[in-house]
């Protein structure tokens, strides 16, 4: 495993990089030290530059990028924001930029970011200015589609470029459901069918559901996966129905949790570190024995991967962005960080795991950059 | 007119250091704009897109707590800038 990491946390940047010959790893930073950083993601079109989506506990909320692989940072000219909003409309404000994801590899410089409240926005010069997206923004429904706003805000996240066609977007609100753009994001409809939502008063709601984390896979397309609230799920377009694949996951733990990661060149294969989301959501690892779970069959079987993991009384949560995989050949490697400052590394796809820091404050966010 | 304006830590980065820093401006918003003309950026980490002072900051003009940006500033005034307390 020889990839670098960028853990964001709830007070600053750091970056792991493997040690000499392979053997351990190297931590250094903190960058940012004190502000919240929700995401730092790298421009596979760009590998040098790389957009990170920050704030501290009394500023606005803004963007930075790196030109050089993180050695420096400038501030975004114009961070995203929502229009100024006009008499008698809700006047909305960004109060944090959750989520990053580089535009079609065709479309050089060109950035989206989810934002809470849920909001789009996309940059068209590698991150230095940002517009709101009124197709989504202004939609006449979005009211209704992020009706269900947590005290801690709505979250717009989980925003999916087609790799065929830069027009076809889908976006994920926790909670309001998955929504699909075929036209470059001008006009938006719900994708919510055969979720479960059973903490709505409709459970055939058309939207209103909780996506933790939905991606689309990058070899492909049409096969999206989904972490939700409410389960596991799978849906191959054209499909519009959502399969309910973490019913295969053993009862006893269940198939809630934030973050899911996929093999970037099998679509059948996937992994999911499950969470506690029984009675009052503790949202730890399940009876105190963390562990990822892997399907190599599109979710129809799943084989627990806990070697190296503390085997007793770690009550471990992984949050969505903090779980990721190097997408190396042959063998993979994966990561995930929890909030409570742990980063660990799973060989060969998860069969072993080992903890590569600790004592981080609060982890938000893990990614890969080459 | 000219008037004074005092930076908080969190937001010197912008100000190179600096502590206080002159700003031109009749009114607070004026002060704001005038700011940002110097210091790319600083006033949207102050103010929001809706123009509204953010939660976890305080603007006085001497000593008095700003409610509304068009609040008169002379040009023996001082803007302080005051980061509300926000948790760990």
């Amino acid at each position: 495993m020889t990839s670098t990491l960028w853990i964001g946390t709830r007070k600053g940047a750091f970056l792991l990089r493997p040690g000499a010959r392979g053997r351990g790893w190297k931590l250094s930073g903190p960058q940012f030290l004190g502000h919240i950083v929700h995401h730092i993601v790298q421009d596979p079109r760009e590998p040098k530059v790389l957009v990170m989506a920050a704030k501290t506990g009394h500023l606005g909320p803004t963007v930075f990028r790196s030109a050089d692989r993180g050695r420096t940072w400038r501030e975004a000219v114009q961070p995203p924001a929502f229009r100024k909003a006009g008499d008698a409309e809700e006047a909305r404000a960004v109060q944090k930029v959750f989520w990053l994801t580089p535009g079609h590899s065709s479309e050089r410089g060109t950035w989206y970011a989810g934002s809470s409240p849920a909001g789009l926005f996309r940059s068209e010069d590698g991150g230095e200015r940002w517009q709101p997206v009124g197709g989504f923004n202004d939609h006449p429904q979005r009211p209704q589609w992020a009706a269900a706003a947590t005290p801690d805000g709505d979250l717009l996240h989980s925003i999916n470029v087609d790799p065929r066609d830069p027009r076809h977007l889908y976006l994920a609100i926790s909670p309001g459901g998955v929504f699909e753009s075929t036209d470059g994001g001008a006009g938006w409809a719900p994708l919510n069918e055969g979720c479960a939502a059973d903490f709505l008063p409709d459970p055939d709601a058309p939207y209103g559901h909780d996506p933790h984390c939905v991606v689309v896979h990058p070899s492909a397309p049409d096969r999206l996966y989904q972490q939700n609230h409410c389960g596991i799920y799978r849906l191959d377009r054209p499909e519009r129905r959502w399969q309910r694949i973490g019913d295969a996951m053993p009862r006893k733990v269940g198939d809630i949790g934030f973050p899911i990661v996929l093999h970037p060149r099998d679509p059948l294969t996937a992994w999911v570190h499950p969470m506690d989301g029984q009675t009052v959501w503790p949202r730890t690892s399940i009876a105190g024995r963390p562990a990822v779970y892997r399907t190599s069959d599109g979710g129809r079987s799943w084989r627990r991967l806990d070697r190296g993991l503390p085997p007793s009384q770690a009550w471990l949560t992984v949050l969505r962005q903090a779980m990721c995989s190097d997408g190396r050949a042959p063998r993979l490697g994966l990561y995930f960080g929890t909030t409570g400052g742990e980063v660990w590394a799973g060989a060969n796809g998860g069969e072993s795991w080992r903890c590569i820091a600790r004592h981080l404050p609060e982890i938000y966010s893990v990614t890969c950059a080459a | 007119m000219s008037c004074t304006v005092r930076i908080p830590s969190p937001l010197r980065s912008y100000t190179a250091g600096a502590v206080t820093v002159a700003a031109d401006g009749a009114t607070v918003a004026e002060v704001l704009a005038s700011l940002e003309r110097h210091y790319a950026g600083i006033r949207f980490r102050m103010v929001d897109e809706q123009s509204r002072i953010r939660p976890h900051i305080r603007l006085y003009v001497n000593m008095e707590e700003v409610k509304d940006l068009s609040r008169p500033v002379g040009s023996r005034d001082t803007v302080h800038v005051i980061c509300a307390l926000s948790g760990g």
